[in-house]
């Protein structure tokens, strides 16, 4: 049975509440959008209830200790329905059985789920690496990124400690919103239309700070002069500096 | 080109060869300041040799009073000479890192006019940094040989990291190419180092808020292929300065070679030894975190790591009478032991065992390199075979349709890179 949902983590939670509650436990969550029809299959809509997910958090946290509890909801950040299934499936398996199963690493579900999981660890720890701030006129650093998970909850913190200083502002610009850090408190944002045209890479409209140029440029020459030529190796480079990211790292778009 | 992108230029340049760029093991907080440290370190980006872009890797000036023949900064060198400022330095610092660029500086510097003038420079960027623009990031300094013990104490308490390059592995090869240097010279100071490391810890346990002294600690650098040292001399020493110094790392650096001026080096246009820097990497890692004794991997009768395998891979072609290990019973001591099996592998492997006997379909998806760990392990349903495949053959089939990673790395493949 399909059951379909809005695509937030409460969402996703308020399915396993709900397959408890109906004691359907063959399910398949997906999101509604996604979700094209299956005759021979039934489906049910489910509602986002803050309360229910709750509850499920709160078992979650009982069962596993909070960094664990926490792998649901990074696992969840993939954006993939088959992960979603997995860590479904291992959530009725850990109310049902305890959380030992966490570890039975030869079970297809679980093995995927830490694929998974360190899929997006991986993705997580290239944005503490990949962000590139720009300052703008008036001291505002920002940074545009296309992540490949939502991996954005994931780095506030690291974000918030390390440049606790200085106003900024990371956008994700494939799922379109951003964090913004006033000096104070972190607050995800939405952009306006003309917001994200001013954001975008090639067309900055925003005003940068005058020494801004100067340091890109300082980065890009302090990238070519600090590479060994003897050794050059673009498969390597390749490997640990995938393509896709090229676009908004800066030292990749110099002269 | 602005002078200042000059300078970078040139100081940059000369400071790639030292080729530490860890940014990790310290954990500094962000004190109502800017930046923190990152246990695990963080590489920026990756320059197009391969190698992690972490830190700000910068001289503070390449004029040099010593003319050390491996080195493009020596004084005999005809090349352009630079020096940055100290609020250069610290300019280029914090605007890197406010980008995120960096994780910090890692700063040395040729030796202008004395050892104690040299460091006295490099302590005035540290403490600048720190105490007035109030930075927590990364910084790894340079512990200038032959400075005074006042001057490297103080430096102590603002870096993370320190170090001192052995430069040679041995007295006799360093003798061949740096007449005016010794090893004694970079003794003495990482000992020193270290014994102040120990007492501030043992300080901070009595005592609360006892400032961090180079809390990443230390590491080397020896240079590789200059001259010619065995890989069973270069381990031993790498095992001694391990262990009498505390080292966090020792890094092994495949000789480029820059002039042709000195005879007994490497001449320019000879590839470096990069399949054996690797090697020499591994077997570092095999002693720290797999449990390996030296004399297990190079001894007197085996002075030099293979080119065409690693050596856990060659350890285990040697000693057939480990082999086959089974998954299903063994320790994750002898599990590690598999060629083409992890730490994280094996973790895996040992948890996912209670649940019930691993079969081979299993165990393929726990990120093993099923084609080398194959000859080496048994799983649930591997075919009872009668006596062992014969080590040599074995290690054919692993080179012939192994993955890719041996036939990358044969030497002759490596020509096509040039
Ligand atoms: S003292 Fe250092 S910088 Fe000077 S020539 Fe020797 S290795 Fe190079």
């Amino acid at each position: 049975m399909y059951y379909l949902f809005d695509g937030s983590y409460a969402g996703f939670l308020t399915c396993v509440f709900e397959s408890f509650e109906h004691r359907e436990f063959s399910v398949t969550p997906i999101t509604s959008d996604r979700f094209t029809g299956d005759f021979f299959r039934d489906n049910r809509e489910v509602i986002t209830d803050a309360a229910k997910a709750k509850r499920v958090q709160r078992g979650l946290r009982k069962k596993l200790d909070s960094n664990r509890a926490m792998d649901f909801f990074r696992v969840y950040l993939s954006e993939d329905p088959e992960a979603w299934q997995a860590a479904f499936r291992m959530i009725l398996r850990i109310f049902d059985t305890g959380p030992e199963i966490m570890l039975d690493f030869g079970d297809n579900d679980v093995i995927f789920f830490a694929q998974t999981l360190k899929k997006v660890g991986r993705e997580r720890h290239r944005m503490k690496a990949f962000i590139r701030f720009q300052k703008s006129s008036d001291g505002m650093y920002f940074a545009i990124v296309e992540p490949d998970f939502n991996v954005l909850p994931l780095i506030s913190g690291f974000f918030k400690r390390r440049y606790a200083d200085q106003p900024w502002l990371i956008y994700d610009a494939r799922r379109k919103y951003g964090l913004w850090y006033d000096g104070n408190t972190v607050a995800e944002v939405q952009l306006t239309p003309a917001e994200k045209d001013a954001l975008s890479p090639h067309h900055i409209a925003i005003t940068l700070d005058e020494r801004d140029e100067h340091f890109q440029q300082l980065w890009q020459q302090y990238f070519k002069s600090t590479n060994i030529e003897s050794r050059r190796n673009m498969k390597l480079h390749l490997r640990h500096v995938p393509r896709r990211y090229w676009k908004y790292l800066t030292e990749k778009n110099g002269m | 080109m602005s002078r200042i992108e000059e300078k970078l230029k040139i100081l940059a340049d000369a400071a790639k060869y030292d080729v530490s760029c860890s940014s990790s093991g310290s954990k500094r907080k962000n004190k109502g300041g800017i930046g923190d440290a990152s246990a695990s370190g963080i590489c920026h980006t990756y320059t197009e040799d391969g190698r992690c872009v972490s830190l700000l890797k910068i001289l503070l000036t390449n004029h040099c009073i010593y003319d050390c023949a491996f080195c493009v900064s020596r004084k005999s060198n005809d090349v352009k000479r630079a020096a940055f400022t100290v609020e250069e330095v610290v300019d280029l610092t914090m605007n890197f890192y406010r980008r995120n660029y960096i994780e910090g500086l890692f700063l040395s510097s040729g030796i202008f006019k004395n050892a104690d003038f040299t460091m006295e420079r490099l302590l005035r960027i540290v403490k600048k940094l720190r105490t007035e623009e109030r930075y927590n990031g990364y910084i790894h300094l340079k512990t200038i040989p032959g400075a005074s013990e006042e001057l490297i104490r103080e430096a102590g308490l603002y870096a993370d990291r320190m170090s001192i390059n052995l430069e040679l592995p041995t007295e006799a090869g360093l003798k061949m190419v740096a007449p005016e240097k010794d090893h004694e010279s970079v003794r003495k100071p990482l000992a020193f180092v270290n014994e102040q490391m120990q007492s501030y810890k043992k300080e901070s346990k009595l005592i609360r808020h006892v400032p961090s002294f180079v809390p990443a600690g230390q590491s080397t650098q020896m240079v590789i292929g200059a001259t010619p040292e065995s890989d069973f001399e270069i381990m031993n020493v790498a095992d001694e300065y391990y262990k009498n110094y505390k080292l966090k790392r020792v890094y092994y650096s495949g000789y480029i070679p820059i002039n042709n001026e000195h005879q007994a080096l490497p001449q320019i246009g000879s590839a470096p030894p990069l399949i054996r820097e690797n090697r020499l990497y591994q077997t570092d890692w095999l002693l720290r975190f797999y449990d390996f004794k030296l004399d297990e991997i190079l001894h007197p009768g085996h002075k030099n790591l293979e080119l065409d395998i690693d050596p856990k891979l060659d350890w285990a072609l040697r000693n057939p009478h480990f082999f086959p290990v089974d998954i299903n019973k063994a320790d994750y001591k002898m599990i590690i032991r598999i060629p083409g099996i992890g730490r994280q592998s094996a973790m895996k492997i040992v948890n996912a065992r209670k649940f019930g006997k691993l079969r081979e379909y299993q165990i393929r998806k726990m990120g093993i390199a099923f084609n080398r760990a194959r000859y080496f392990m048994v799983c649930a349903d591997t075919p009872f075979t009668l006596g062992n495949m014969a080590m040599d053959h074995v290690k054919k089939r692993i080179l012939e349709n192994g993955n890719s990673t041996y036939k990358r790395k044969l030497p002759t493949g490596q020509l096509t890179l040039f």
